[in-house]
């Protein structure tokens, strides 16, 4: 048995299940990191002082893994442009690109975590590190994740590449959209750790 | 949506063919793909629970109404730690209270109304083959499954389950013992559950309706659920975020839920401190307001699809109450600090969400008003599933009515702390909603099976119910406006005031016990009319829904041929038809 729209879309309402999925995903989403941005408002807003970011955290660095994390965006839309005209040679470089980013800025952020538990840093040492560390710790998670996802779409995953082609596009363009939801997430907590 | 320059190959793949062949036990009945299995799975492991929880208080109810008093042979059982002598320790008292609420309310009613009634019959009432990710569907009944295993096995760690109450407030819960992170592990667990399963029920009610099946021709359930599915979409991320931050306190010893300078035992606690017990309170209460419609929801799209079949005529003001359906999901994201007028937030908070509080009660009037309009010059059958049915709506309605006192600031405070809050939400939940999911069960049991339950076994475990039900919680009514506090471990005994009202608890508790011996004819019923039940045709209530054209009990894909919907759900007695039903599915 099938299950319809799963590749072609329902026409009256122009999506398929797997697009639908995918947005709600990311609406709940929205409500996780949301509830987390309220609290650190809620916390700070309570705290008599309040470090600013940039004289316990490292700005060049992060502003640093922030091209990172944009330029994988791009890559990634570069990937699935590739399959939209049939390249899967050039589909491979950029999702490898784009894994090799998520890597990199993995890597960055092991430096920066290090570094402070070096210096003795640690989320039980006052709230701001502890919303520091919750928050771009949960962000890790979904960097990981989404590199996970799109290494299985490069390796494994491509078998379905060669007998539905439409529908090997579609997840390729679904997993994009969580790995700019990733992004953005960062390009929020960036400025809100780090400059605020 | 664009296409590849590529050419399209028909939507077959290796992962669906396989549904083809036949199936061995263990894909067939335990790691299904199949909505109705995975239905079923979720009723029955939610009974279950529901079973377990319901003991729990049964335990609770001894001590209240006799404090102190040794249990005989149980208490012996349950152990010297527990309950050494027979006797019931406070730290075992409190861990089956938290208990309690959370196996009632996360691993039962939920898991029953949604994950059970919702997957087995939203993707049937839809004329659907399946739910739109199958698989995604099975992981969320095993993710269920892994956070119940976590909650039952928290009771076995030393310290035993988590003790701080459902709503596990901070800072208590974060001072609390190892059951305590086991809560927070299973919760998580179960928060990722309901998220994969209104991912899916969203994503089926849009895409997989039958041709002619808009969203107005919808049956009330599919709107309760599809509305419900909403809420636990974007209401349990934020208790998931902060199961996330009192994880980190308690593990990583941060201060989210901390205050500076706590004092515990005499010690100040060297944490770091800064941190808000109120933001705790803040994000449960931001999902478990949300969380009530969700208890209450599916519940009333049960009892709107069996008054309108009973009665044999079509639910009075259908439209309004979608409309109001809506209204309700929308609202319920605004009122949760009405459960914390306690904290002292101030008159201009209070003045909002007592507000908001007030417009909600509105939509809620307006469907049970449309319900028990619907009643009128009906020729009811007064079947089982028609009694519970008609049960909910004056239980629901004192349920609902005595919250208006609880939703104004003024009145919450001497009331808040008090029996009175246990017996308003339980008149909402337990003869309200669980009246509705029996109804349900009743009703829909022909479909799953192809038999029916014993109606006379019916009748006796819903007039016992019903009467023990209002046994139990009445009193609580007279209890909470006497001023007994509801924390207490011995149920007031202590206190002068209290002393006219206590034999109330013993009252409240004999209605607990004879209660469980009246779900007795219930279970014996459901196994029994499994093997046993009298045999019935596809249609056996004359419904007019979607979900009966299917054959009893629906094969895998359920429809022999793609069903289509040519009218609204509930053409009952229409003037000049040859039958008094006319169902959506024929045209």
């Amino acid at each position: 048995m099938d299950i319809p729209y799963t590749v072609e879309i329902r026409r009256d309402t122009g999506l398929t299940n797997g697009k639908i999925g995918i947005w709600l995903f990311l609406a709940s989403e929205v409500m996780l990191f949301g509830a987390l941005f309220a609290s650190y408002i809620l916390i700070r807003s309570g705290a008599p002082t309040w470090p600013r970011g940039d004289t316990i955290l490292n700005v060049p660095l992060a502003t640093f893994n922030t091209l990172v994390l944009i330029s994988s965006s791009v890559t990634m839309v570069m990937a699935w442009s590739s399959l939209m005209r049939g390249r899967f040679g050039t589909f491979r470089i950029y999702m490898g690109t784009t894994i090799l980013l998520g890597c990199v800025f993995l890597v960055v952020k092991y430096f920066e975590y290090s570094h402070k538990f070096h210096d003795d840093l640690f989320p039980s040492t006052n709230n701001f590190l502890a919303i520091y560390f919750t928050l771009t710790g949960l962000h890790m998670l979904h960097v990981f994740g989404g590199m996970v996802v799109n290494a299985y779409f490069w390796g494994p995953g491509a078998k379905l590449w060669k007998t539905n082609p439409r529908w090997f596009t579609n997840r390729v363009e679904h997993a994009g959209l969580f790995w700019h939801f990733v992004d953005l997430v960062w390009i929020f907590l960036f400025p809100t750790l780090y400059l605020l | 949506m664009s296409q590849p320059g590529a050419v399209v190959v028909p939507a077959s793949h290796d992962a669906h063919e396989a549904h083809h062949e036949e199936l061995g036990f263990w894909r067939k009945y335990v790691f299904s793909v199949d909505h109705k299995v995975i239905g079923i799975q979720y009723a029955i492991t939610g009974l279950l629970f529901l079973l377990f929880g319901f003991s729990l208080m049964m335990l609770m109810r001894w001590q209240l109404a006799y404090p102190g008093a040794a249990l005989p042979l149980l208490g012996r059982i349950l152990g010297e730690a527990r309950m050494p002598g027979g006797t019931m320790l406070p730290d075992f008292y409190n861990e089956l209270g938290a208990m309690h609420g959370t196996i009632m309310v996360f691993l039962g009613v939920v898991p029953l109304a949604v994950g059970g009634f919702g997957n087995f019959v939203l993707p049937l009432q839809i004329g659907a083959p399946d739910m739109a990710f199958p698989r995604l569907n099975m992981l969320s009944y095993w993710a269920f499954f892994l956070g119940g295993v976590t909650m039952l096995a928290s009771f076995l760690v030393p310290g035993g389950a988590a003790q701080s109450g459902w709503t596990s407030y901070a800072p208590l819960s974060v001072l609390a013992g190892a059951g305590q992170t086991m809560w927070l592990i299973g919760m998580v667990f179960l928060i990722t559950s309901s998220l994969f399963g209104a991912i899916n029920f969203i994503t089926t009610t849009i895409q997989l309706r039958a041709k002619g099946l808009t969203f107005m021709r919808f049956p009330f359930f599919v709107w309760a659920q599809f509305v419900t599915a909403f809420l636990l979409l974007l209401a349990f991320p934020p208790l998931e975020a902060a199961a996330v931050l009192q994880l980190m306190d308690r593990l990583a010893g941060t201060s989210f839920f901390l205050p500076s300078g706590l004092v515990v035992s005499g010690q100040v606690l060297t944490v770091a401190g800064g941190g808000n017990p109120i933001l705790w309170q803040h994000l449960f209460w931001f999902l478990a307001h949300p969380e009530v419609y969700v208890l209450i929801l599916p519940a009333m799209g049960i009892v709107a699809e069996i008054i309108a079949n009973n009665t044999r005529k079509p639910l009075w003001g259908y439209r309004s109450m979608v409309y109001s359906l809506i209204f309700l999901g929308f609202m319920s994201f605004i009122v949760w600090a009405h459960h914390m007028f306690m904290t002292g937030m101030g008159t201009a908070m209070a003045a909002f969400f007592q507000t908001t509080t007030m417009i909600i009660s509105i939509p809620s009037v307006v469907i049970l008003t449309a319900l028990i309009i619907s009643l009128w010059g009906g020729s009811i059958r007064f079947n089982t599933p028609m009694l519970f049915a008609l049960g909910f709506l004056p239980m629901f309605g004192i349920g609902g009515l005595t919250g208006l006192p609880l939703g104004l600031n003024v009145a919450d405070i001497p009331l808040h702390d008090t029996y009175y809050v246990i017996g308003h939400f339980h008149y909402v939940v337990a003869p309200g909603t669980i009246f509705a999911l029996f109804a349900g069960i009743y009703y829909w049991f022909p479909k799953a099976t192809g038999r029916r339950m014993n109606e006379t076994l019916g009748k006796i475990h819903f007039l016992g119910s019903f009467v023990c039900m209002n046994v139990v919680f009445m009193p609580m009514f007279l209890m909470g406006l006497a001023g007994v506090s509801r924390r207490l471990y011995d149920g007031g005994a202590t206190y002068a005031f209290a002393q006219p009202v206590l034999h109330l608890n013993v009252v409240s508790s004999w209605g607990a016990w004879i209660l469980a011996i009246f779900q007795i004819p219930f279970i014996f019923n459901f196994f029994w009319s499994i093997w046993k039940g009298e045999k019935t045709e596809e249609n056996p209530w004359q419904a007019t829904t979607i979900e009966w054209a299917s054959p009893s009990p629906p094969p895998h894909g359920n429809f022999l041929a793609a069903p289509e919907a040519y009218r609204g759900p509930y053409e009952y007695s229409v003037p000049g038809a040859a039958k008094d039903f006319v169902p959506q599915y024929e045209a």
